[in-house]
């Protein structure tokens, strides 16, 4: 399922339209003063960036800790939102590598694709993935939350430690590789589970998770349609008798 | 780390434009590979029965209009060659094995970039933009190209260790990634008479495809039994005459991304290098999967 995103349609449920708003345009601004912005020059309170002609640009908006709207209008590259907290960041557009890496908490939404290590060790907030995810999305994720309305590449969820992932679609190889306490929802098909991953019944507690993250992402899946894939915790303990055959 | 950079006209009215079209893309990469760069472009191929040499005659001024005159001489009136600073496109109806043979007895110092009826190749040392001004690659014309800019990782920055890389006739190979083993890949092909010129990692990659598909395999079969024999990091990009493929690796860690529309194809390592390209917000963007096969034809 490869979604592709070029016309950057605002979601009708965006920011009010009064809200205090801030252009930069990347063709003609460096990157580096729209950082600098978001990182010293905020002039608190409510307050929407735009960020007119990414066109792939790396580290966009890294390292954002305020409670603001930013609005990437197109694709993004490397490490778009990296490190964020509080911000909403939305990619109107398709994300490089290890977008939403490290997120501590706040939103980012990426309204095309995600290339490889989406929301890789994020330790809070909700990445939203409209369309498909490349591999090793969630790869040691530490307790954000991430929905992908797609399908996802393979080593996701590779040895993810806490917090959820959402799989709408399909799965590749080795899904959910030496998990620790992260869960696993998967609606679509699964290639393979990595070692130490397996099925388990979803309870009533993981079907109101489902729904919670699928409302907060905006998907009207049922969850009734969604697996649980967690760890079976034989990896947690060395095993002297194992004789290295793993 | 390095850029991988390719450009496939499928409007044959762009063919005048290729060279100004896929410039932007390489210059786009020189981030990813600011040590070296190079390419190879396939234009309309000439005769059966002829060939087109790409000399490379190192640093300094190449005695060029004596070259052509001894070329003239030495293999057949009808040689033909046109020549870029200190770079050359030698062509014949000289048989490839006397035209090698006459280069290395006469012109020992001088390295043979490619043979073909179609392919061009270009590779020096410097930045993206340096070798592109060097060569004058905006007034390249063709169906396609395959690019490169490096940063080396595993053997040293030298005009022959750049990208392309070729073997045998009108096929070229570009790499970013790393092999772990070339050396048994080499050791393979060495006793079938496969000779090397360098201890760089992609030429192993690249001599055993033009193996395989001089032993009769297709460049799929030949790249599928590649994803077997070649373990590393990769994405690759290749051209023969008429085609031009992309493979990465299982684990896909070198980035690849494709930008398809009516006119053309268009791959970069990274979306910002093809972000200026004409009609590129209509296009079909992708990213290609592990281990799957992408080609396309001219």
């Amino acid at each position: 399922m490869a979604s592709v995103t070029t016309d950057f349609v605002r979601p009708a449920s965006g920011p009010r339209p009064s809200m205090p708003t801030v252009a930069f345009d990347l063709a003609v601004q460096p990157l580096r003063q729209l950082n600098c912005f978001l990182h010293r020059e905020l002039p608190g309170g409510d307050l929407r960036v735009l960020v007119k002609n990414p066109d792939g640009a790396h580290s966009i908006a890294v390292g954002v800790n305020a409670p603001i709207d930013i609005e990437i209008e197109g694709h993004a590259g490397y490490y778009a939102a990296g490190m964020n907290q509080q911000a909403s960041v939305t990619v109107h557009g398709n994300a490089g590598p290890a977008v939403a890496e490290n997120m501590m908490s706040g939103r980012v939404h990426v309204k095309g694709f995600a290339s490889v290590a989406a929301g890789a060790s994020g330790q809070g907030g909700l990445l939203v993935i409209d369309g498909d995810a490349s591999l090793r999305c969630g790869i040691s994720m530490k307790g954000i939350d991430i929905v992908v309305a797609g399908d996802v590449g393979d080593f996701a969820a590779f040895m993810a430690q806490e917090g959820r992932l959402v799989i709408c679609g399909d799965a590749g190889d080795a899904l959910g590789d030496s998990l620790y306490e992260a869960v696993v929802y998967l609606r679509g098909a699964c290639k393979s589970l990595g070692a130490d991953a397996h099925e388990e019944p979803m309870s009533e507690r993981d079907y109101a998770a489902v729904g919670e993250l699928l409302a907060a992402a905006g998907f009207d899946h049922d969850p009734r349609e969604f697996r649980r894939v967690a760890s079976m915790r034989s990896l947690y303990h060395w095993n002297a008798d194992a004789n290295q055959e793993y | 780390m390095c850029g991988i950079v390719g450009l496939l006209v499928k409007n044959p009215a762009l063919r005048d434009r290729l060279g100004e079209l896929m410039l932007p893309i390489l210059i786009g990469m020189t981030e990813r590979g600011p040590e070296s760069a190079g390419l190879a472009v396939f234009t309309e191929a000439v005769g059966e029965a002829r060939r087109k040499f790409s000399v490379y005659s190192g640093t300094g001024i190449a005695p060029w209009a004596d070259f052509a005159q001894a070329a003239m001489r030495e293999l057949g009136a009808d040689a033909a060659v046109s020549a870029h600073g200190n770079h050359a496109v030698l062509e014949t109806a000289a048989a490839p094995v006397q035209v090698k043979a006459w280069l290395a007895r006469n012109y020992p110092q001088y390295h043979l970039l490619s043979v073909g009826r179609s392919i061009d190749l270009y590779k020096d040392t410097g930045t993206p933009g340096e070798v592109a001004a060097r060569y004058d690659f905006s007034r390249l014309q063709g169906s396609h190209v395959v690019g490169h800019t490096r940063m080396a990782t595993e053997t040293a920055v030298t005009p022959e260790r750049a990208h392309p890389f070729t073997a045998g006739e009108d096929f070229c190979l570009v790499h970013n990634g790393s092999l772990s083993n070339p050396n048994s890949v080499r050791r393979k092909l060495e006793p079938l008479g496969i000779e090397f010129e360098t201890d760089n990692d992609t030429e192993a990659a690249c001599r055993f495809l033009e193996w395989r598909m001089r032993e009769g395999d297709s460049l799929t079969t030949a790249l599928e039994k590649g994803f077997d024999e070649l373990d590393g990091f990769y994405t690759f990009l290749m051209g023969t005459q008429d085609e031009l493929a992309l493979v990465r690796d299982a684990f896909s860690c070198k980035p690849a991304i494709v930008a398809e529309t009516d006119d053309y194809v268009a791959i970069s390592s990274e979306f910002r290098s093809l972000a200026k390209l004409p009609g590129v917000k209509n296009a079909h963007i992708f990213e290609p999967k592990p281990e799957q096969i992408y080609l396309w034809r001219v």
